[in-house]
């Protein structure tokens, strides 16, 4: 696979699919471009009309960052996963339960800030370090696929944090769980900035620097290379001495503490409180994100930002263009359905590619 | 003691069902974890369709429930197609398509649930009211102390699930085309080798795994929640999945596997009523049949076989 195909085939998966998603726009009587425009626009890409006081495009792209934040490490999550060979539909449940112990941990203490954040981001780490490590424990020791037993304790944490939640740390009004100190937070809410009221994400420099570090780890060191063949072929590695059990666990330990950092810039972040009984739908367009990226880090921030976009413009253009929210998760769903191809488009090229080679190999004799 | 076997029962027969659906498609060899998508996009139509048919029956009718049945067949098996298309033709990893498969069935049948009230009944509603199917009792036979329970209040669903599944198994196991399916799974270059496609016999595999899937859906749709709404997609698919991995992928031993987790989500539903427990505990019932399965798994997942060729590409080219 060269390296000019290694871009062309997302572009391509994402024109069809917004052209697609245009298609439904257009049956629907909506105009497709407004209604994508409007999408920039709810991301604060675009300009809107009008502004409410101590709003700009500026505050609307910072809250569009500190919602990407969350993106980039759950899509690094399953893309860890992925070079691995392993396929991560946990990350939903390795979020909420950081966010969950951090909340607890950190979000209801009096702790001050300079003590409070880093806490919550080790708290992520750990707590979604054990939660993946678990599965892969599971996969190694007991042959468990590790895609029935991620979404088996996706399920129960769902439900036992549900419980938590409701039994004692429930907020009566909203139903929520309480929402946790300003200190613990990993986004500044509401900082007055001249005249405008932002969300400042700290978490995207965190971000940032997870897609350099699982870069480097990936393409320059020993683990990261075993990790791949493991990926790659199983009995090979094992062939080459390579033990493959422990390259699996250590997987799902970075894979699982890549999903924590996105469960506490989530819960912790974005948001204050937990919604009981409900998995946050980040973890799933991960996967979206990552197959996109082509499980590789620096693509995946192009690929998240896309669909960072989709989702976060949605609610604008609902409200604006009249078109239900759920349009930006067909479209979501399409990009992915497409994307699930790409190995197929891959495959067809290089076959084509061979035969021009043999048809030139022909002419030369 | 009776609720307990008949609502264990009535869940416990359409994730059957379903199971038996991914039987198929996973002993032909294509890993289907789209299950879940499956049986809301067959729950979907099914609802749909009976939604659309309810003005022109009586209210008390029946009719639109058997309708129902028939699309979300319908609509299951249609859907099952793309998952057929990217795992065979497309040569996808089937257990990427199936996840995918599943987001985009949430995310299609949420949003058109939403358009399609909103355009055609003009209501702001995302769900189908569909309301519970009648139960009926065989009499004589429910008389039978404890194992009565079983002909008491049964959903006429069952007994067609029932039917069914009797003749999933017998085509499965008895007849010339159950052979070739299951040498799809195990040995697919000696399948073709036999002079038969294999492509064509697991197109037939994931379309048997999406109606069944589909059926199942409808099922769940006309009992526990009585309407069709993106509360469908809470699992059942999975479950059945693990069910049938616990059941080593044979119809009868995922049949114990189903009916386990039946008896344990109604048992644990029932002890908190018993207990007289507040509602916030349900929320530690409902993790039941998740610890179950995880915890069997730990103890059975290492003497299990999966189809040997299951999740492999078919290449005709490969040795």
């Amino acid at each position: 696979m060269d390296k000019k195909n290694s871009w062309k085939i997302p572009v391509f998966t994402i024109l069809v699919a917004l052209l697609a998603g245009a298609v439904v726009l257009l049956l629907l009587g909506k105009n497709p471009l407004g209604a994508y425009y409007n999408l920039l626009q709810g991301s604060g890409i675009a300009p809107k009309a009008s502004y409410a006081g101590h709003k700009s495009m500026l505050t609307d792209f910072m809250s569009f960052l500190s919602y990407l934040t969350p993106m980039i490490f759950a899509a690094l999550a399953v893309a860890v996963a992925l070079r691995a060979g392993l396929f991560n539909i946990g990350v939903s449940g390795q979020m909420l339960a950081a966010g969950f112990a951090a909340s607890v941990i950190v979000g209801y203490s009096s702790l001050t800030a300079p003590l409070a954040k880093p806490l919550v981001v080790v708290i992520g780490i750990v707590a979604g370090a054990l939660v993946g490590g678990l599965i892969g424990f599971l996969k190694y020791r007991f042959n468990i696929n590790e895609v029935v037993s991620s979404i088996m304790l996706n399920y129960i944490l769902q439900y036992v944090c549900s419980f938590l939640i409701n039994t004692y740390f429930v907020d009566p009004v909203s139903r929520q769980s309480r929402a946790v100190s300003a200190a613990s937070r990993l986004t500044l809410a509401d900082m007055a900035v001249g005249d405008l009221k932002m969300d400042i994400p700290l978490g995207i420099i965190l971000a940032l620097l997870a897609v350099a570090l699982v870069r480097f780890l990936l393409n320059r060191t020993v683990t990261g290379y075993e990790m791949k063949a493991v990926g790659f072929s199983e009995g090979a590695s094992r062939y080459a001495g390579i033990h493959v059990g422990k390259n699996i666990v250590l997987t799902m330990v970075i894979s699982g503490a890549l999903a924590g950092l996105a469960g506490v810039t989530y819960y912790l972040g974005y948001f204050a409180s937990i919604r009981p009984r409900v998995l946050c739908d980040t973890g799933f367009d991960a996967i979206a994100v990552a197959l996109l990226g082509n499980s590789n880090p620096v693509g995946i921030i192009f690929s998240s930002f896309l669909i960072t976009v989709i989702d976060k413009g949605s609610t604008y253009m609902s409200s604006t263009a009249g078109v239900q929210a759920e349009i930006a998760d067909v479209i979501t769903g399409m990009i992915l359905l497409f994307s699930a191809c790409t190995a197929y488009i891959r495959y067809r090229l290089a076959r084509r590619e061979s035969g021009k080679k043999q048809e030139k190999k022909g002419e030369g004799r | 003691m009776n609720t307990v076997i008949i609502d264990g029962l009535s869940f416990a027969l359409p994730l059957f069902i379903m199971a038996i659906g991914g039987i198929y498609s996973e002993k032909s060899g294509v890993t289907n974890l789209a299950l879940e998508g499956l049986q809301g996009f067959g729950a979907f139509t099914g609802a749909l369709a009976a939604v659309l048919a309810a003005g022109s029956f009586a209210g008390s009718s029946s009719v639109p429930f058997y309708i129902a049945m028939v699309f979300a067949v319908i609509g299951g098996t249609a859907f099952s197609l793309i998952h057929a298309l990217l795992c065979i033709r497309f040569r996808a990893n089937m257990v990427i398509s199936g996840v995918v498969i599943n987001i985009l069935a949430m995310a299609l049948t949420s949003f058109l649930t939403k358009q399609i009230n909103a355009g055609v009944f003009g209501a702001a509603s995302d769900k189908f009211v569909l309301g519970v199917s009648s139960r009926l009792t065989v009499p004589g036979l429910s008389a039978i102390p404890v194992l009565g329970a079983v002909f008491t209040n049964v959903y006429p669903f069952e007994l067609v699930i029932v039917g069914v599944a009797l003749i999933a198994w017998f085509v499965l196991y008895k007849t010339r085309f159950g052979l070739h399916l299951r040498a799809c799974g195990d040995n697919p270059h000696a399948v073709d080798a036999a002079g038969i496609q294999v492509g064509r016999v697991r197109l037939a595999a994931v379309m048997v795994s999406g109606a069944l899937s589909g059926l199942g859906g409808i099922c769940f749709a006309y009992s526990i929640s009585a309407n069709f709404s993106s509360a469908i997609y809470v699992g059942y698919g999975y479950l059945a999945i693990a069910a049938m991995i616990f059941g080593n992928w044979r119809i009868l031993p995922t049949l114990g596997a189903c009916l386990l987790f039946g008896f344990a989500r109604s048992g644990g539903y029932r002890l908190v009523q018993v207990l007289a427990m507040p509602s916030s505990y349900q929320d530690l019932v409902m993790i039941l049949p998740y610890v179950l399965t995880l915890v069997l798994l730990i103890f059975f997942s290492r003497h299990n076989r999966a189809p040997r060729a299951l999740g492999a590409i078919y290449d005709k080219g490969a040795r």
